[in-house]
């Protein structure tokens, strides 16, 4: 059974934003920590490191989670998407990132980028969500500066517009 | 904050899992999905010398049938139940409160297991497992043991649960044919801990209600033939009986008032909707 001792660094293996990427860390290393401070993402902001504020949500394997209650050791093997992974190598912005931008979804963006990686998944799993349900996703973040209603117009202009493109 | 040093074993199997605990002699923590543990560790509220990761544990995430309940691995996640096709028709009452509990970002980790582990007075699934009458099984080196939501529930974030034992699965009773549910809470914001917590499930001769968030672990009280002229009377002295305490979310008073006003709707829905 692998037993990882605390002064032990463990070389973790692991896909960051499509590219293979090796990084070292103590198992008390939180996630946050490790894509800021070894891998040098930025993208991933950390607010309140108990779980609550969600401005360091990052896609592990495709969901959305909290990488402050992640530990680094826990992504050996696995895929992690951060905001850096949205934009194209062009900084081409996503048609979500664009709609933020258009809609003032964003003011000082210290939230923004957990908000979009929650809203990318989100919007794979419920193309087309009522207003409500956009909201409800959005309680798993705070933002101190917009008032929400910027970037609830944004998520649902992106949706609408996937939705016309489609048809 | 960070959390302090410790040694940690990823669980292959769980037999592994059980011999980490075992070894560890209570100085070792499971780690299900870490919504819980690893707020507590960052804030130095809990500082386990060995922590055991079971979320890629294989063997403990599985959703199956056994009997007349739904089994659920400790792994399994709560987005991974919320998704399981059958929830809406078998399971009603979790299928309407699991989206109470957290947030999309949170479900997508934290386990069902693990919430009732933390048996946080407020939980939602804590609620739902003591109002269905549902049970946890527990294993340890030593063996395993069956336990009913009233025996495994003690108290403020106390179970039956011993240090070397591990809650390998928990057991939803599935609802039976013309039983309606009904479930619903106040919370400071969506998602938050709930301030009171409700759920009803009756079947025209028997309501069964229980409270969250009010006593220091989920209450249920069961009627037999409750009219509706003595509900508020029935709901009044439960409010009582609970016991709540001020705290910096609500005063007991409203805490009182919310077990008449919410517990008579759950009970209203849920005679309502029984099929
Ligand atoms: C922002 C936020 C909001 C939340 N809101 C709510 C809410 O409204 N309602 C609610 O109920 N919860 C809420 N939670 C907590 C919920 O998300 C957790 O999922 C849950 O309490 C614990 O589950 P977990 O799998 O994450 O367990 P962990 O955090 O991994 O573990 C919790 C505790 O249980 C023990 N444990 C876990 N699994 C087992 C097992 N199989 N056997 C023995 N011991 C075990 C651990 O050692 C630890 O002590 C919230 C969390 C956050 C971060
Ligand atoms: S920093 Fe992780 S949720 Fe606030
Ligand atoms: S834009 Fe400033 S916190 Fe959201």
């Amino acid at each position: 059974m692998p037993k990882l001792s605390q002064e032990a660094v463990q070389k973790i293996n692991f896909t960051l934003n499509g590219d293979a990427e090796t990084g070292l860390a103590e198992p008390r290393m939180l996630l946050s920590d490790f894509l800021r401070n070894v891998m040098g993402v930025t993208g991933c902001h950390v607010g309140c490191e108990h779980g609550v504020c969600g401005a360091c949500t990052v896609q592990i394997d495709g969901k959305v989670q909290r990488s402050c209650l992640t530990l680094a050791v826990q992504v050996e093997g696995r895929r992690v998407d951060t905001v850096e992974s949205l934009a194209g190598r062009e900084n081409e912005l996503t048609d979500l990132q664009q709609a933020f931008k258009t809609h003032h979804g964003l003011q000082c963006g210290y939230c923004t980028p957990g908000i979009l990686m929650s809203a990318s998944e989100y919007l794979q799993q419920n193309p087309n969500p009522t207003e409500e349900e956009v909201r409800d996703m959005l309680s798993g973040h705070l933002c101190r500066c917009t008032g929400y209603a910027g970037i609830v117009n944004a998520i649902m202009a992106t949706a609408k517009q996937r939705q016309e493109n489609k048809s | 904050m960070k959390p302090r040093k410790f040694d940690l074993v990823r669980a292959e199997t769980t037999a592994e899992a059980l011999a980490a605990l075992s070894e560890a002699g209570g100085e070792a923590k499971i780690f299900a999905g870490g919504q819980s543990l690893m707020a507590m560790m960052n804030l130095r509220l809990l500082d386990p010398s060995v922590l055991i990761d079971i979320s890629q544990t294989a063997e403990l995430s599985y959703i199956k049938e056994v009997g007349d309940k739904l089994e659920i691995g400790a792994a399994t996640t709560q987005v991974e139940l919320l998704s399981w096709p059958g929830l809406a028709d078998r399971l009603p009452l979790l299928h309407q409160a699991i989206p109470h509990l957290g947030h999309f970002q949170t479900r997508n980790r934290g386990t069902i297991c693990g919430s009732l582990a933390h048996s946080d007075p407020s939980s939602e699934l804590p609620l739902c497992l003591a109002t269905l009458g549902g049970e946890v099984v527990l294993k340890s080196t030593r063996g395993e043991r069956v336990l009913s939501a009233a025996d495994f529930q003690l108290g403020m974030m106390t179970t039956a649960r011993t240090d070397d034992e591990l809650i390998v699965a928990a057991r939803y009773p599935f609802k039976k044919p013309g039983e309606g549910f009904a479930f619903t809470e106040v919370a400071q914001r969506r998602g938050d801990f709930a301030i009171v917590a409700v759920a009803a499930v009756a079947n025209g001769n028997t309501t069964r209600l229980g409270v969250g968030g009010v006593a220091d672990k989920p209450t249920v009280k069961s009627w037999t033939n409750l009219a509706d002229e003595n509900l508020d009377e029935e709901l009044n002295a439960l409010a009582w009986e609970l016991k709540g305490s001020d705290d910096i979310h609500a005063t007991a008073r409203y805490r009182r008032e919310m077990v008449r006003r919410l517990g008579r709707r759950v009970i209203e829905e849920a005679n309502s909707c029984r099929s």
